[in-house]
Parts: C-alpha cells; structure tokens; sequence
C-alpha cells in the first residue's frame, strides 16, 4: 500500500484583532517550474543555490518598455545599465535587442568593448574615470557623462593632449520632489552649478556638447519626478539654444523606475502599488512633447533603465537546511540562501514560494540564511507553509544587482544558469571554487610552514 | 503526559479550551496525534502507526513531534506529568 505524503503537525493560537501586516500570506499555488524546467531537476543538475534567469522574459521586458517610449515620443534610445547585472549572457541579450550599453567604471568600459559594443553607443558615467580610461573614451567616441569639475578639467585636458574632441554630456542633479535628492552626483541645475559647467564645455574647442544627463535616484515611486526633471533639462535645452544657437542631440533621464518588488515596509504589494513602465513613458515624453523645443530639434531620449527590465527575469532556487523554533514560539527557517547573495533581501520583501505542493497550512516564519552572522536574515517574518528539511523555495525578482553586488563570505558562490527561447538550459556563469581564491592569493614563503 | 479531558477537538482540527477559553486550529497530523495522546498512547506506538501510514523518516518524525508537543504544553492543551 502506498504511504501518504507526510505533513508535519503544527498547531496556531486562534487570534483575533488586526492581522499582523508583515505576514500576510502571499502563495497558493507552489512554484514548481520555471519556464517548463522542473525546479527540482534544476536543483539535481546546478545544485542549490541556484540563480535562473529566463531569456524569454528579459526579451518580453524591454520590448514592452521600447514600446511604451516609442508609442508616445519618435526617437527613444536604450542603454542597458551595466552594474545591474554584468553577465556576459544578459549584456548580449539587451544589445541583440537594441540597447547601447551604459557603464560606470573602466572595468565595466572594457567589458562592453568586450561585448562588441562599438565605443560611440557606450555611455560612461560615474564618479570615477581614469585620465587612462577617458582617453580610451575619447579615441572610441563614447559617450562621456562629466560627474564633477575635476573630471571636466581632465577632460579637457586630455583631449587637447590627442588633439580630439571629446563627446560629452554633463550629469545634472536637481530637485524634483524626491527625498532624498542626490546631489553627490552631476551638477546642481537649482544653484547654476550645472549651467557654469555647460558655459565651460561651450567655450572648449575640445569639448563637444551632445547631451544633458540626470538620474534623479533609484526606486522611484512618483512618476511625475521624472516630469520635473524633464522639464528642468528642457529649460537648459532651450538656454543653450538660446546663448549659443546648440542644439543638443539627446536627454538622457538615467533610471530609477521601479520593478515589481515590495519595498521593506509597504503595507501592500509592489506588484499591485508600483507604477509601470507606462506611466513613467507618460509623464517623460509628455512633457518632452508639450515643450519649447521645435519639433525638428526634439533630441533623442535615452532611458538607462536597469531594474525594472531585469529583476523579474531571475530567481534564485534555494533549499531549506533546518528548522528551529525559537524562544519567542516563533518558528525558523534556515535556508541555503545568503544576505551575501541575495543583497536585495536589504531592501526587499521578495516574493518566495515553496517548490512543492503544500496544504493550506502555514506558520508566521524567520527565514535565516546559512552564514554565521547575526545578519542574515532574509525575511524577519513571512508566513511559509510548512517546510521540511531539503525542500526547495523560488525567490522571484532578483535580476537587478544580486549578481553583481553579491560577495564571497563565508560560502563560496552558485551557478547561474540561463534557459533560452527553446526551454534549454545554459550555465552562464560557473560556481566557484577553492581554485577561484587560490589562484589570486599568495603567502610569503615564511608563512608556509608551521607546527600545532 | 495526556491530553486535558476539558480540551474539545474537531475532526477539522478546531481546539477550544473552555478553561482559558482560548481556542486553535491544527492540521490532520496534529488531529491524529492529538487524538493518540487523548488515547493515552505512547510515543513509540504513535511513531509507528505514524511511520505506517505516513511516507515519513524515524528522525524527522521525531524531530517534529517532540516540536509539536513543546507547543501543546506552551499553550496548556497537554497536562504536564506530575
């Protein structure tokens, strides 16, 4: 006779009052395929943990993102953004779709060229470039986006030394209503730092002004921020036009659009709460559309979007290790599944599903990762069905960043793997090994030997 | 270690204490032992007509049970031996 399948007992105080707004159950129906691969032959083939990125999905993204700019504005250019996720595989799939690329470090630079992106679609932003690097950029063509006076004194520098005009923009901060602003970055439009940067590369016979940029912060939940800062940019547009006859070929808006997930803290799902790709489009071209600028110098509008075309592409698959309970009553989940690599776990509720069937049953649970560190805490309370030790749970939404902000600690890291348009599975990138470290560490022969 | 005669359970798994007036719920499993403990049984005879129904290693049953009877006495369903 064959056994029934085994659920272990549990028991809940009936409790009666407000329901407690962090537990509330978010699955029904377990994850038991990603894109028609069995979760548990995944697991048996690449091990656990194990990221999965689906090709399909990174596809659908930007071509519905592409759609949502094009239906509303004419020329609209995508620069896939780098530190989201650097993965060789992921970058190609963006640029097969049409995205330029958009980095922010000579690591970053070497790896589009790399990539086969040609020097004038790579936009180099960030804090920090190499007089070494913006050579490169200058020779290549690209895209330069000046952070602050020193790097546009260098610049200018540099390129009268090779006697080449540098391509460049400059990064504009301002106030559109968000907090907080990010004024770390780029020139203060409110204070005129931002046009006194303007003026000097004008007046440079080695700098040729291409475009205005700001990236006004990251996670951006009001889409009409991004008609302010639009609108800010338009207004030095329309006073280069003015002083200096210059029409300026592209608004670049940088990023910052939410994705699915659920921010620590909200009482309701991102997923039902975030705004879309269609109302920040909305709120961007129509301001561009309704402005000053003539119709025939409309510039190009760049979107350096990374998040919100990535993060629902990619799950991680982990496995349950043990359960406790707690002093409090409470129970604890350990799973195979780090804050070390699953860095989002910060600043997100993800959504996470148990892979195998479950009954109606659930218990308010601490999911705690493997490393022995205070914190690792992937979820501080979730309600989970009941899990059993080797089980296997699918965290959703966790493209963005994980795969680049991850750290070796303590364990090594996973495999990445990729399923195709065809349901196929690929390795992207392989688990690492003790041999990963060793090859870059090196002990001073004195160290070698000792006795215990 | 048994049951207190004043606890009323459902076959559903409804539990209501009618001394502290609080009540719970459990799944099947939790029925099942519940109504064992309520028989008086002993953990070794619970074990095996649980092993014997149940697709269910030795260990992970008694890790689990030991569990959910910590829990029965936290919530006073059980009555402590004296």
């Amino acid at each position: 006779m064959t056994k029934l399948s085994y659920e272990r007992p549990v028991i809940k105080k009936v409790e009666t009052g407000m329901p407690n707004k962090f537990g509330l159950r978010t699955e029904y129906l377990p994850m038991t395929e990603i894109e028609n691969n069995k979760v548990k032959d995944l697991v048996k083939e690449y091990g656990s943990p194990l990221f999965v990125i689906s090709e399909r999905l990174i596809r659908k993204n930007i071509n519905e993102a592409k759609r949502a700019f094009t239906d509303r504005y004419p020329k609209v250019q995508f620069a896939w953004s780098y530190k989201t996720n650097y993965l060789d595989s992921v970058c190609k799939v963006f640029h097969q779709e049409g995205s330029w690329a958009e980095v922010v470090s000579g690591f970053e630079y070497d790896k589009a060229l790399k990539n086969g992106v040609p020097g004038k679609y790579i936009i180099f932003n960030g804090p920090h470039k190499t007089d070494e690097e913006l050579l490169k950029a200058i020779n290549n063509d690209s895209l330069i986006h000046i952070d602050h006076l020193d790097e546009l004194y260098s610049l200018m520098s540099i390129a009268k030394g090779c006697n080449k005009k540098a391509k460049v923009a400059i990064r504009i901060n301002l106030d559109c209503g968000i907090y907080p602003m990010w004024d770390r970055f780029g020139f203060n439009y409110e204070n005129g730092q931002a046009w006194d940067a303007l003026n000097k590369i004008m007046l440079n016979d080695y700098l040729e002004l291409m475009g205005l940029h700001c990236h006004i912060g990251t996670f951006i939940l009001s889409p009409m921020a991004y008609s302010v800062a639009t609108s800010k940019l338009i207004d030095l547009s329309l006073n280069l036009q003015s002083k200096y006859g210059h029409t300026i070929s592209y608004i670049d808006l940088g990023g910052g659009f939410t994705s699915k997930n659920t921010l620590k803290g909200s009482f309701l799902q991102g997923v039902d709460t975030n705004p879309t790709i269609n109302d920040y489009a909305d709120a961007i071209t129509s301001t561009l559309i309704n402005s000053n600028i003539k119709p025939e110098n409309l510039p190009t509008l760049i979107l350096e979007s990374g998040r919100a075309l990535i993060d629902d592409t990619s799950f991680l698959i982990g496995s349950v290790i043990a359960n406790k309970r707690l002093t409090s009553g409470k129970r604890a989940t350990i799973i195979d599944v780090g804050v070390n690599i699953l860095f989002t776990s910060f600043w997100y509720d993800h959504k996470i599903t148990p892979a195998q069937p479950f009954s109606h049953f659930t218990e308010d649970t601490v999911l705690y990762g493997p490393l022995c560190m205070n914190i690792d805490v992937i979820r501080e309370s979730i309600n989970l069905p009941l899990l059993n030790k080797g089980d296997n749970l699918v965290i959703s939404n966790i493209g963005a960043y994980n795969m680049t902000q991850w750290m070796q600690f303590i364990n090594l890291r996973p495999n990445i793997v990729m399923i195709d348009l065809q349901n196929n599975v690929h390795i992207v990138r392989k688990r690492e090994t003790s041999e990963t470290f060793e090859r870059s560490e090196q002990t001073p022969e004195h160290l070698n030997k000792f006795e215990l | 270690m048994k049951i207190k005669n004043s606890i009323a359970i459902s076959n559903t798994g409804f539990i209501f204490n009618p001394v502290s007036g609080e009540s719970f719920t459990t799944n099947q499993m939790g029925v099942e032992i519940i109504n064992m403990l309520k028989a008086e049984m002993a953990y070794e005879s619970i074990k095996d007509h649980i092993m014997d129904k149940y697709e269910v290693e030795s260990t992970a049953f008694e890790k689990d049970y030991y569990d959910f009877v910590s829990l029965l006495k936290a919530y006073l369903v059980i009555e402590l031996d004296k």
